[in-house]
Formats: structure tokens, C-alpha cells, sequence
């Protein structure tokens, strides 16, 4: 729904394990980003999720959206939409912010915009200080979702490609879990590619039919590297085996990405999810546009952005709305 | 038996087609066994078309088919509490329900009617085993191969 430039649109996504709250305005302005990131208890337990998923959001999806009110400066009576997350993801985390923002925008007489997950990454790109401007060709990769996005209007985005099994992003933590590295995996890998011999190992990617991705042959080809090889040569390669693996990854967004790009004949690209943070796609892709860090990865930012070109849903409509598990 | 990714689907479908509603298969296997890779086969025989894809990072995926079926991956979770089955009730309701990595559920699952074991013999095959209470089920599945209790 179109909100004037000066008005405020509060956005609330729990699809996965972040609870994030967030406020722009109108014109795609942020003012206030808060992600209660779990990344941190994540990380002490190896990529493993403390405790799934709803009770954690339960305790933190009003304390953030205190806080990001707070941080905007302004009271809930001065919001003037919410915005929130409907699907795809983990159903019982979604509707944890789905009642939140239902019981918020009852109680304050405000319209309700129920937003795509992806239709919010590829948002984040809408949001100022560096909009960019529709048509363009979208890649969305996360540890979640691997997709390519025609993207030719603000409202809506059509699906070109997909992944088959595993997203870029589980390729990475899976790869770095197989090397024995930390969490989360993708900086962890893209840190030690960097000491590393991209041409040392040859792991092919598996080329699919379309304009579609598959990374678990790629897993399981580093899989066997790694057993492969003796225990001190394993050591002695890591970075290797880390920059090698990487390079496949990378090869194959981008490649699929430029064959997109021609079959559409899109002269603008982007990149956007938590890949997107990566050091060398940022470096294949030089053209192209890529979401700003910390709306990489999953925030309320991006959802209270899709909002603005999203139909809000009237009272007593939005009082129904269900989640969805996959798109 | 033994199988390329191509026999593991074909096998996962002679399952999938003495499935009913409300059956739980877990599958389970290191990194890399074919665990997605069978859950796929299963899911084209419900008649489900859409991409079949790893649920590590969102945990749970449903699909609209023949009937639905559930795809839960347990890879990131520690362990078990009520909560967390609270989360992952709703994927067991009106469908089959696929669950990968299920050992971090231990006993906390519903009753399992197929447990699916896949091991890598080498890069191209692996090794699926099936163990269920339902013998008949077994001989359906397995055709020649050997079948274990």
C-alpha cells in the first residue's frame, strides 16, 4: 500500500530464526533496523539452533519492536501501516509475528500488509540510501533460497531459476562444517578462501537444464576431498579445499546469472540475501548492484519496504490471514 | 540394496506409493547419502512437482500433492523440548511427513512406519536400508533386494 513519504510503516519478520522489527517511512527511509540476532548463541553451538523457533520469538518480538520504535523516535500511534511477514518459512515462527502484528494493527485501527519473505529481500534494494530502480535481474541467495528474480516492477517479481536441492547458502555451511570450520560458515570460508589456492581442487558443479541451480553434488564432491586426503595433508590444504569450493559457488551463481541476464536481455543486475555478503561474488559480479550488509541478510527493513507495494488487507480480512510454509 | 541417485528415487517411489496419510519415514545418512535426494523420489510419486529441496536452513517445507507430504530437516537442532514439537506439529497433520536428520528427535517422534538408513558405498552408489515393522511393506518396496526386519 502506497504510505505518503512522511508517514511509517512498522515491519515484523519471524520467518526463520531472526526476530526483527523494523520502521521506514514512506519514501523507504529507515529509521531503526533492529535484528535480535541469534547468530552469536548460533555460533556456540555450532549452526544448531539453540531452542526452534516460536518460543524464542515469543519472548523477543515485542521486546524488539520496542526497541525500533524507540530508535525511530516515534510511538506506535504514529505508525500509520504494519508490515509483516506471511511466508514461506517455518510456520510456527511465522505466526508468532503474524499475531503480534494482527494484536498491533487491532488495537491501533491500522491497515495490515501481509509480505512475501522473498518479495522482502528483494525489497531491501528499494530502500534508500541507494534505491535501485526497477527492471532488473534479481539473484537471491541465502542459506535458505537460491533463486533468479525477473524483476519488473516494485510490486511483483516473476521466478526464472531455483535451486534443485541445496541453496548457495547451505552450501557454504555445509562445506564449512565438512572443513571443520566455524559458524556461520560462509564467512568462515570466504575468510580462509582468501589464504587459499582457488585452482588447487576441481569440484564440478552439476550443470541443470534451465535456468535452475543444484549445489549437493558440489557438497558431496568436497565430501570426498576431504576423506581423501591424510589427516596432516587435510590440515596443510584446508585453505585450498576452502578456496576451491568457493570458487564453484561463485562460478556457478554468476554464470547462471549472466545466462539469465541474456535470455531476458536485462541490462541491470542485483544481489541480494546472505551471500550476497560474500567477498568474491561481490567481486565477480562488479556491474552489479548489491543489497547494503546488514539488510543481506534476513530484517524487518525489507519486509516494511515490500509493504508499500504490497495490498494491504482491510479489518476484519487480515484477522484471518494464515501463514504459509513454501511459496 | 544399492543404488545411483536415479535407482535411490525409483526406490523412495515404490515406498512412497504404500504410503498413507499421517505415516512418518524418517531418513537418515551422513552428508551427501541421497537423504533429499530420496525424499524427492517420493514426493514426484504424490504427484508433487515443485523443486524438493534441502529444508536444513527453514526446517520445514509442505508440499500440495497427492496427498501432501512434510519435509523436516532436524540437521540444526540440539534437541528435543515440547516447543520445538509444538513448531513441528502442523507438518505431521494431513500428510506423510518425511523427517531428515531425526536423531535429534530420538523417541520424541510419532510412531516411525519406515526408517530409512542411506550410507555411501562410493561417489556414483549408495546403500538404503529399510527397516519397518510392516513386512508386507518391505517386500513391496525392496522387490528382489534383501529386506530386513
Amino acid at each position: 500500500m502506497p504510505v505518503p513519504t512522511g508517514g511509517r510503516i512498522l515491519g515484523l519478520e519471524t520467518s526463520c530464526d531472526e526476530t526483527a522489527a523494523a520502521v521506514i517511512t514512506g519514501d523507504g527511509r529507515i529509521l531503526a533496523n533492529v535484528v535480535s540476532s541469534q547468530a552469536e548463541l548460533h555460533a556456540r553451538f555450532g549452526g544448531v539452533v539453540p531452542e526452534v523457533a516460536s518460543r524464542r520469538h515469543l519472548e523477543l518480538v515485542i521486546p524488539v519492536t520496542r526497541e525500533a520504535l524507540g530508535e525511530a523516535g516515534i510511538e506506535l500511534a504514529e505508525v500509520d501501516a504494519v508490515a509483516v511477514t506471511q511466508g514461506p518459512g517455518l510456520v510456527g515462527a511465522l505466526l508468532v509475528g503474524l499475531a503480534a502484528a494482527k494484536a498491533l494493527a487491532w488495537a491501533n485501527h491500522l491497515p495490515l500488509v501481509p509480505v512475501d519473505h522473498l518479495h522482502g529481500h528483494v525489497a531491501s534494494l528499494y530502500l534508500q540510501p541507494e534505491r535501485v530502480e526497477p527492471p532488473f535481474l534479481c539473484l537471491l541467495a541465502s542459506g535458505g533460497h537460491t533463486l533468479l528474480i525477473d524483476v519488473a516492477e516494485p510490486g511483483g517479481f516473476r521466478v526464472l531459476g531455483t535451486t534443485l536441492d541445496d541453496a548457495a547458502g547451505e552450501a557454504f555451511d555445509k562445506g564449512a562444517r565438512l572443513l571443520g570450520l566455524g559458524y556461520p560458515g560462509g564467512a568462515a570460508i570466504d575468510r580462509l578462501a582468501r589464504e587459499g589456492d582457488p585452482a588447487a581442487f576441481d569440484f564440478p558443479v552439476a550443470r541443470v537444464p534451465g535456468l535452475d541451480f543444484s549445489f549437493s553434488g558440489l557438497k558431496t564432491a568436497l565430501l570426498y576431498a576431504v576423506r581423501d586426503l591424510p589427516e596432516d595433508e587435510l590440515e596443510r590444504r584446508r585453505a585450498d579445499l576452502a578456496a576451491s569450493y568457493q570458487r564453484a559457488i561463485v562460478r556457478a551463481l554468476v554464470r547462471r546469472t549472466h545466462e539469465a541476464a541474456e535470455q531476458t536481455g536485462a541490462t541491470k543486475l542485483a544481489v541480494v540475501g546472505g551471500v550476497a555478503a560474500n567477498s568474491e561474488l561481490r567481486a565477480a559480479l562488479p556491474d552489479a548492484a548489491f543489497a547494503p550488509l546488514p539488510l543481506c541478510t534476513d530484517n524487518a527493513a525489507m519486509i516494511a519496504s515490500a509493504a508499500r507495494y504490497t495490498d494491504a488487507v482491510p479489518l476484519p480480512g487480515y484477522l484471518a490471514l494464515d501463514a504459509y510454509a513454501s511459496g | 540394496m544399492t543404488a545411483s541417485a536415479a535407482e535411490t528415487e525409483a526406490v523412495a517411489a515404490r515406498l512412497a506409493r504404500v504410503l498413507r496419510i499421517g505415516d512418518v519415514v524418517t531418513v537418515s545418512g551422513e552428508l551427501g547419502s541421497g537423504k533429499t535426494t530420496f525424499v524427492r523420489g517420493a514426493c514426484r510419486a504424490l504427484g508433487i512437482e515443485a523443486p524438493v529441496t534441502s529444508p536444513t536452513f527453514t526446517v520445514g517445507h509442505r508440499y500440495a500433492g497427492n496427498p501432501d507430504a512434510s519435509h523436516l530437516d532436524l540437521f540444526r537442532f540440539q534437541g528435543f523440548s515440547p516447543a520445538e514439537w509444538g513448531d513441528l506439529e502442523p507438518y505431521f497433520e494431513d500428510a506423510i511427513c518425511f523427517v531428515e536428520w531425526p536423531e535429534a528427535a530420538a523417541d520424541a517422534l510419532p510412531p516411525v512406519r519406515v526408517a530409512v538408513r542411506l550410507s555411501h558405498v562410493d561417489r556414483e552408489h549408495r546403500t538404503i536400508e529399510l527397516e519397518s515393522d510392516d513386512r508386507e511393506l518391505l517386500a513391496d518396496v525392496s522387490g528382489d533386494a534383501d529386506a530386513r526386519l
